[in-house]
């Protein structure tokens, strides 16, 4: 994990220092809520509908049990003892006092975090592959690129005043668990040849217009990438638009310029850029990959696992993934209980989860954009206490990646430009498909529900997308089929006229029983979608 | 060290088009919708550039200061316009030496603001040493 030196210790402690006097100014009238907004966004802080709300930068979702238990802290002194895990692989507390906020990041400093740039119209916490360094895909660990792009993009003078928001995520496996396409810049290192490179993907988002990244450079050297990064930025920050809000994000410049024309000045741009000597020698990037070694794990570790508890073997089944190494396994810790709240934990889960990593997986966790937390270095021989330790806490549900595993957004029961609810949908949802066994016939079927066209809750990427929308004043829910966030990855499609909250789970298990009865042998949801087409689920649903 | 805050232009400057033009002018000011590379070739003969910043939110001209110091700009450039006191240290690294505030900032919030930070994670246009070169000597 990286650690901060000196220098990165005393950049976070001059932005809170900066923070609290932008606070006590506007406290005293000094500054405009006008003013003050795109300040306060950039340190994570959000008016919502009945408090602010503060997100809590995960850089690439990775950290240590000190910082899971600060998290838990936080969540006990500063909210109502609890936390919320978002798809951008940190977590938000809903209930923040505004003159709170100067402390609580004084104590995330304590603990190497912050809250920077984790809103605004700037670069964004940097996202990853939750199981990066664990992941038997994977060409090389993406971390120290994305710890290399936090640093080059905290507080860049010339991008904090972008058109809109800017994502950015890094990836090095063909297995895309990070949505990367469907970022503002989706990097994926590669190899060619035997060198590694990366390969830029830029344009893709969600939200109202959601696209998928076209690829614009197939092979960046590693040495160039904080200069084609600049590059793109560049471009978009000079032409970008900004007469309307909507149609802001980079993905609309290059698809109304084209790709081809944007990469054609993004290069004109990099050959430039590139002799401007931003980019860092391989010795920075050496000082940050040491911290991100592969912890010491014991390759003849015992590889068997005692199955003989049913319950236990129906979760390692399900939320227990291989590890590069031997005798190790990567536990998907659920946050989906069913009934519960996608994405939340109390302070003491927190605290447990982060007392099992630093017990049994090298005192590290990751935070996923499914909403997820993942233990990733664990010893198979661990397993059975893990599991019995999470069971106690509520924190076992077996149901990664099945229906019930649901992405939400936090919608109208707490976000001020949500249109409709989103949690009591995902509730509903689990509870009508509650039977395991009925959840685990079904198979792999992300379900992800947005309430409102942003689309924080990924609707577009879900094999089955839920949208609510606001209509003549009552909630209304459209469903959509056929999306993916993975690398396969597509956009779903709406299948007609939408729901109310009851009618959008029947239509959801008239999809399913269709599904059911067409699929062939060893067919996801989506691949029989994508078979047979839109046309028998529209009989199913509407007859 | 405080930057000299301007209260107006001493010396007028001329619109992009109208130095585009004609011009002998050695004072121009930019939109943030014009581009700063069409100045480039004239550089030599500017003592002033005026960036414009009708709104705050704006950020077009931290890319214009930035283009302009690169291609070798040394003369003034002015920020002028909504600009505050919470953007002025950006600004200051993307080359600016001068800002003309439509509205006057307080000088000792000004003075804490360019003297925030410590050190800076990015090569800009200001001539900082970046974090990872201070590291590696």
């Amino acid at each position: 994990m990286y650690k901060y030196d000196e220098y990165d210790h005393a950049m976070v402690a001059a932005r809170v220092a900066e923070f609290s006097d932008q606070v006590r100014r506007r406290l005293a009238g000094e500054i405009t809520e006008d003013q003050f907004k795109p300040l306060r966004l950039m340190n994570g802080l959000y008016l919502q509908l009945h408090a602010y709300m503060l997100r809590v930068a995960v850089p690439y979702g990775t950290l240590d049990s000190r910082q899971m238990r600060m998290l838990a802290h936080i969540a006990r002194k500063y909210d109502r003892d609890y936390g919320h895990f978002t798809t951008r692989q940190n977590i938000q507390y809903n209930w923040i006092k505004l003159e709170d906020a100067p402390a609580i990041l004084e104590d995330l400093a304590s603990v190497e975090m912050h809250a920077i740039q984790t809103s605004g119209n700037c670069i964004r916490n940097i996202s990853s592959d939750q199981w990066a360094g664990a992941a038997a895909d994977e060409i090389t660990d993406p971390r120290p690129w994305a710890e290399l792009l936090r640093q080059w993009s905290s507080f860049h003078p010339e991008f904090s005043y972008l058109p809109r928001k800017f994502k950015i995520a890094v990836i090095a496996a063909d297995e895309d668990r990070a949505a990367m396409r469907l970022h503002d810049i989706g990097i994926q290192i590669v190899e060619k040849d035997g060198v590694h490179g990366a390969a830029f993907y830029v344009g893709g988002g969600m939200g109202r217009t959601p696209m998928i990244a076209p690829l614009i450079k197939d092979f960046v050297p590693l040495e160039d990438m904080l200069s084609y990064a600049e590059a793109c930025l560049r471009v978009y920050n000079r032409y970008g638009r900004r007469d309307n809000i909507y149609k802001a994000r980079i993905k609309i410049l290059i698809h109304e310029l084209g790709a081809d024309e944007y990469r054609r000045q993004v290069e004109e741009e990099f050959a430039h850029v590139k002799s401007l000597g931003i980019d860092p020698p391989k010795a920075e990037f050496d000082r940050i990959a040491k911290q991100f070694a592969p912890p010491a794990l014991n390759a003849s570790a015992p590889d068997a696992i005692d199955r003989s508890d049913p319950d236990f073997a129906v979760w390692v089944d399900q939320n227990v993934a291989a590890h590069k190494v031997p005798g190790h396994a990567i536990v998907n810790i659920s946050l989906k209980p069913i009934g519960g709240i996608p994405g939340d934990a109390s302070s003491a889960q927190i605290d447990l989860m982060a007392d099992l990593a630093e017990r049994y997986s090298h005192d590290e966790l990751r935070v996923t954009h499914a909403q997820n937390i993942v233990l990733p270095h664990v010893r198979k021989a661990d397993l059975y206490a893990i599991w019995q330790a999470l069971d106690a806490a509520g924190l076992a549900t077996p149901n990664l990646d099945l229906i019930s595993d649901i992405i939400a957004c936090p919608g109208l029961d707490y976000c001020s430009l949500a249109n409709a609810r989103s949690i009591p949908v995902a509730q509903k949802i689990a509870a009508r498909f509650s039977d395991l066994g009925r959840q685990k016939e079904l198979g792999e079927l992300k379900l992800k529900i947005s309430g409102c066209i942003n689309a924080c809750g990924h609707h577009h990427a879900g094999h089955i997308g839920i949208l609510g929308v606001d209509r003549k004043g009552t909630e209304n829910y459209q469903l959509l089929l056929g999306g993916s966030g993975a690398e396969d990855v597509s956009l779903g499609t709406i299948t007609g006229p939408g729901f109310d909250e009851d009618g959008i789970v029947d239509a959801i298990e008239r999809v399913t029983d269709r599904y059911l009865a067409e699929r062939s042998e060893g067919e996801r949801f989506v691949d029989t979608f994508r078979r047979v087409g839109m046309a028998p689920f529209k009989e199913a649903i509407y007859g | 060290m405080v930057e000299h805050l301007q209260t107006g232009g001493e010396e007028p400057c001329v619109t992009l088009d109208a130095f585009l033009e004609q011009s002998n002018a050695t004072a121009v000011r930019l939109e943030p919708d014009e581009d700063a590379r069409a100045l480039i070739p004239f550089l030599d003969r500017l003592a002033l550039i005026e960036v414009a910043f009708p709104k705050f939110r704006d950020g077009r001209g931290y890319s214009s200061a930035r283009i302009l110091r690169e291609a070798g700009y040394t003369g003034e450039l002015r920020a002028q316009g909504d600009v505050l006191v919470d953007q002025i240290a950006y600004m200051k690294r993307c080359g600016f030496d001068s800002f003309a505030p439509e509205k006057p900032l307080n000088p000792t919030d000004v003075e804490a603001a360019l003297t925030r930070w410590p050190a800076h994670y990015q090569g800009a246009a200001d001539g900082a040493v970046p974090i990872w070169k201070l590291r590696h000597g």
